[in-house]
């Protein structure tokens, strides 16, 4: 049987259809539900579009950014108030999956992919999100531990806080093949400080589990002390702790395990 | 069986078909309007070789829903020449031998003629960042470098 | 008198031939930039149907029950083929030069051995609703342990791959599990060395990922015959291949080729024409097989892994005087190329190197992985790999710069090579001065002035005394037959008697060559200097 495409004018009306069909899917850029039936999954029998312009709004002004679920990399790299994110889009794709994938459909791309949500994890972004019971904002750590389940609902925008200056947000993702491959891991620290000492440090790792995570350990090795080596050290030491990152075609558990720590050093030490 | 009508300019005509419900642009391309320019080379958008310009955006035609370009602009390579006469890029990939096999080549012109569109003078960074997302299996890239650098200096001198 | 107007065409050609140092412009060229060179997917045929297939699950199972019912009743099926609908359902792809033993069916029928082997086709309107019917396909398997190493699956009581050749080894002439090399005698040679280096050597499979994915289009033509578009990067032998699984006369088929997306070997295996030709058959309708991506990585045949073990003995001086090598070559489930991969490799030993005393042992061995087959070089470019990993550690060992290393050993004209034949121009010691010159790695000057062409032959002309083995007396395997072959007659060439396996060494008669033999005498190894 073909798919049934539906479009609707509304979010509100794209949220009841996903929630009420289980085999539908919603399409944003495409690059993850066309991908699907390209290979054959007979699973998806609906696409579900939104003509909703709200979902490629872009609110840059203030220090609180919020960004369309719909909103491209490219959008992004165009966005000069959006600096700050610009590597973490950079990093995704070639130009033409940039032109094509969204913010929105990054939260749901399966390793080696998803290096957009790395950098929103380390951000503490919030997830906005209209499923069968209405709008409700969730934390991105809290909606990526259950976003199997978030499947029926349709993501309307995520938002986070501009950091403070250029040096407190950092990102690098690690990939075999230059200029562009699919991630063997990608990192991801926001590292707000205030008197000299690091306060509430994010470290967000990708391909290190089925969906972006936090090294906490890794995390609390740096909170409360200044960027020094000693700092640096303890966070690399600590920063596998309790992640067991899987075998894949690019690279094996235990190779990731063992260079998390030499590129969060670098990560932080701010070496090339 | 439901069909849908779509409407869309392909390379500087009208044009009209009835697709099926979930058919990407690729297909449509191919079997419905017959420009078998674009290729399938993993319907995954890891290679590029379906490349096409979308209002002028490099877009994957393999992850495009059909019915999404209802009323825009889709370039292939079909429309690269003018008349008898090869586009500069076209031209720069037989001098340098950009091209062995020749199936990632339309995706690769169309990358390169995104790039030059809107970067006449692009430096070899850019170049490379530009075609990141076609895989050539043959060539090794470093020909194709080249012809789009000698294409964008053969612009210069026109 | 009739008389051909050659003076029309007077101007037409220049047969002076002069065409090296100017640039030529490729034919194919202007189609490549245009997008206009046709490749066999660009092909509109009317009414054409997909053809899709079900993979096993299971990397060694035996099919208990295909269930195909549901499938049959599907929407847009057009036709459902199993392993009996194939006229000889099973064939190795080098049964045409007489070499090798049936062993691969097109369609698993009691048993598959490596996961993602084909087991049913799926003929219908469209990919999707060939996708649909797939998963209405019921297999019920029977999971049997699997082997995937090489050496494993040499050991005793290792689970037997592929009933054709139950010691899981490719067989050679008859009788031989493997091939060897023998020249001069590596005990001596090692006992008169000052350093001994053993070392092991493992290569992953590599698949050749071409952009245009493995595929073929076969559409029924006029007087019963068939059109193939096809990817196939060897067409004959893919029309004939298919002309024998079909069952039918090679002029059955007009094959069109030529274009190919991307090869490097990968498409030599006429994987997908019999299956979109038999569908064309039993349809009357043009049929398409292309695999996807997710297919063509996981399921198309990759070059081969190898594991190599190197034992070498080198002198203080940097010379090497003893070099001996057993190799397992991984084939996967079926044979494909690999057989004649492992004949390139004994013949390539000991790499372009004068050593006096060689011993070679080289393997085919089938494991439950996906066949492997033909890829840039395949046979000589693994074992490059290890041979030259070998000689940096040799080097090393004896303090000696790895560029001059290689000159000290190098082949020269006039050397006779371990496989017994005189080295005839050959040029590695020019290869590695230019190399040297091009990457400023300082060479001591004797070693830029020194020449393939001199100091070659004379006592390195001889051919070394050489031990000889006892031969293992083992009677020849009885002809391997499975259920596949549905009692159709073998080929009179599959009981022509074979040539008679050449004796270990020194040089003797030459063997009487098979059908064939002269033609391809790499393969057979008959041809003798």
């Amino acid at each position: 049987m073909p798919v049934t495409v539906k479009t609707f004018a509304s979010t509100s009306e794209v949220a009841a259809a996903l929630s009420s069909d289980r085999s539908a899917r919603y399409l944003g850029g495409g690059t993850l539900v066309m991908r699907a039936l390209n290979e054959g999954d007979i699973s998806i029998a609906t696409i579900v579009r939104a003509a909703d312009t709200t979902l490629t709004r872009i609110d840059a002004s203030s220090s609180r950014v919020v960004i369309g679920a719909g909103v491209t990399f490219a959008r992004i790299l165009a966005e000069r108030d959006l600096a700050f994110l610009h590597a973490p889009a950079r990093s995704i794709g070639g130009p033409a999956v940039r032109n094509m994938g969204t913010v929105g459909g990054n939260l749901f791309a399966p390793v080696p992919y998803g290096d957009f949500t790395v950098a929103l994890l380390a951000l503490d972004a919030v997830v906005s999100v209209h499923g069968g019971l209405g709008v409700r904002d969730i934390a991105i750590e809290e909606f990526l531990q259950s976003r199997e389940r978030h499947g029926g609902t349709l993501v309307l925008s995520v938002s986070c806080a501009r950091p403070a200056s250029a040096d407190a947000f950092r990102y690098r993702k690690i990939a075999r093949i230059k200029p562009k491959g699919g991630s063997i891991i990608t990192l991801a620290a926001h590292l707000p400080s205030g008197g000299g000492r690091i306060n509430g440090a994010r470290i967000a790792l990708g391909s290190m589990a089925p969906v972006p995570i936090r090294a906490k350990a890794a995390e609390r090795a740096l909170d409360g002390r200044s960027l020094d080596g000693t700092a640096i050290s303890a966070a690399a030491a600590a920063v596998t702790e309790g992640i067991s990152p899987a075998d894949n075609a690019l690279a094996s558990g235990w190779y990731r395990r063992e260079i998390a720590g030499v590129h969060l050093r670098r990560l932080l030490s701010g070496q090339e | 069986m439901a069909k849908t009508a779509l409407q869309f300019r392909h390379n500087g005509r009208d044009v009209a078909i009835f697709v099926d419900g979930g058919v990407n642009l690729l297909l449509a391309l191919r079997e419905l309007i017959g420009d078998m320019t674009p290729k399938f080379g993993c319907g995954q958008g890891g290679c590029g070789a379906c490349s096409v310009l979308i209002d002028g955006e490099l877009h994957l035609s393999c992850l495009t829903l059909a019915e999404t370009v209802a009323g825009r602009s889709v370039e292939t390579l079909e429309s690269m020449k003018d008349g008898p006469n090869l586009h500069p890029l076209q031209r720069a990939f037989a001098d340098n031998f950009a091209a062995q096999c020749g199936y990632c080549t339309p995706g690769m012109l169309m990358a390169a003629k995104a790039l030059l569109d809107r970067n006449p003078q692009p430096s070899r960074a850019e170049v490379v960042e530009a075609i990141s997302g076609n895989i050539c299996r043959c060539t090794g890239y470093e020909p194709i470098i080249n012809a789009v650098l000698a294409a964008s200096a053969s612009r210069a001198r026109a | 008198m009739l008389e051909l107007r050659k003076d029309i065409f007077a101007d037409e050609r220049d047969d002076n031939l002069k065409e090296i140092g100017k640039g030529t412009q490729r034919q194919d060229m202007l189609g490549h930039v245009t997008g206009t060179s046709t490749y066999f997917d660009d092909h509109k045929l009317q009414g054409m149907l997909h053809l899709k297939v079900l993979r096993s699950a299971h990397p060694h199972a035996r099919l208990r029950r295909i269930d195909t019912s549901e499938a049959d009743r599907a929407p847009g099926v057009r036709r459902i083929i199993r392993g009996s609908d194939v006229p000889r359902n099973l064939n190795t792809l080098l049964s045409l030069i007489n070499f090798g033993k049936d062993d691969e069916p097109t369609l698993a029928v009691d048993k598959v051995r490596y996961k993602g082997e084909p087991i049913v086709a799926v003929v219908a309107d469209s990919p999707l609703e060939a996708f649909e019917a797939i998963a209405k396909i019921r297999v019920d398997y029977e999971p049997l342990p699997a082997v995937f190493d090489v050496e494993e699956a040499l050991k005793p009581g290792a689970p037997v791959v592929n009933e054709t050749y139950p010691k899981n080894t490719f067989t050679y002439h008859e009788r031989y599990d493997h091939q060897k090399l023998r020249f001069g005698d590596v005990e001596r040679g090692f006992a008169e060395s000052d350093h001994v280096l053993e070392q092991r050597y493992q290569m992953s499979p590599i698949e050749h990922a071409p952009t245009e994915t493995n595929g073929s289009i076969a559409a029924p033509d006029t007087n019963g015959r068939y059109v193939v578009y096809t990817s196939t990067q060897a067409l004959f032998f893919s029309l004939d291949t298919c002309a024998k699984i079909l069952d039918v006369p090679s002029n059955t088929f007009h094959f069109i080729g030529g274009t190919v997306g991307g090869g490097f070997g990968g498409k030599v295996d006429t994987l997908t024409e019999p299956l979109a030709i038999l569908g064309a058959m039993l349809t009357g309708r043009p049929v398409r097989y292309v695999l996807g991506r997710e297919e063509e990585m996981q399921y198309g045949p990759p070059r081969g892994a190898e594991r190599i073990f190197i034992k070498d003995g080198v002198k203080r001086d940097g010379r090497i005087v003893a070099r001996k090598i057993t190799a397992y070559f991984d084939s996967g489930a079926y044979t494909r190329l690999s057989s004649y991969a492992v004949v390139k490799c004994a013949a390539h030993l000991p790499g372009p190197y004068t050593i006096p005393n060689v011993y070679g042992d080289i393997y085919c061995v089938f494991t439950n992985r996906t066949p492997a087959t033909a890829m840039r070089g395949f046979g000589v470019t693994g074992m490059d790999f290890a041979i030259e990993c070998q000689m940096d550690k040799l080097a090393h060992l004896v303090g000696i710069d790895p560029m001059e290393f290689r000159i000290i050993n190098a082949y020269r004209d006039g050397d006779m090579k371990a496989h017994r034949r005189e080295a005839k121009n050959t040029a590695l010691i020019e290869c590695v001065q230019v190399a040297a010159d091009k990457a400023k790695w300082p060479l001591r000057e004797e070693f830029k002035r020194m020449s393939s062409r001199k100091e070659g032959g004379g006592a390195r002309a001889e051919i070394p005394p050489t031990p000889r083995e006892p031969v293992a007396s083992r009677p020849a395997p009885a002809q391997q037959r499975t259920s596949y072959d549905r009692g159709i007659a073998m080929p009179a060439s599959e009981q022509r008697p074979v040539a008679p396996p050449p004796p270990p060494a020194p040089p003797s008669p030459p063997a009487a060559p098979s059908h064939g033999a002269t033609r391809f005498s790499s393969v057979f190894g008959t041809r003798r200097r």
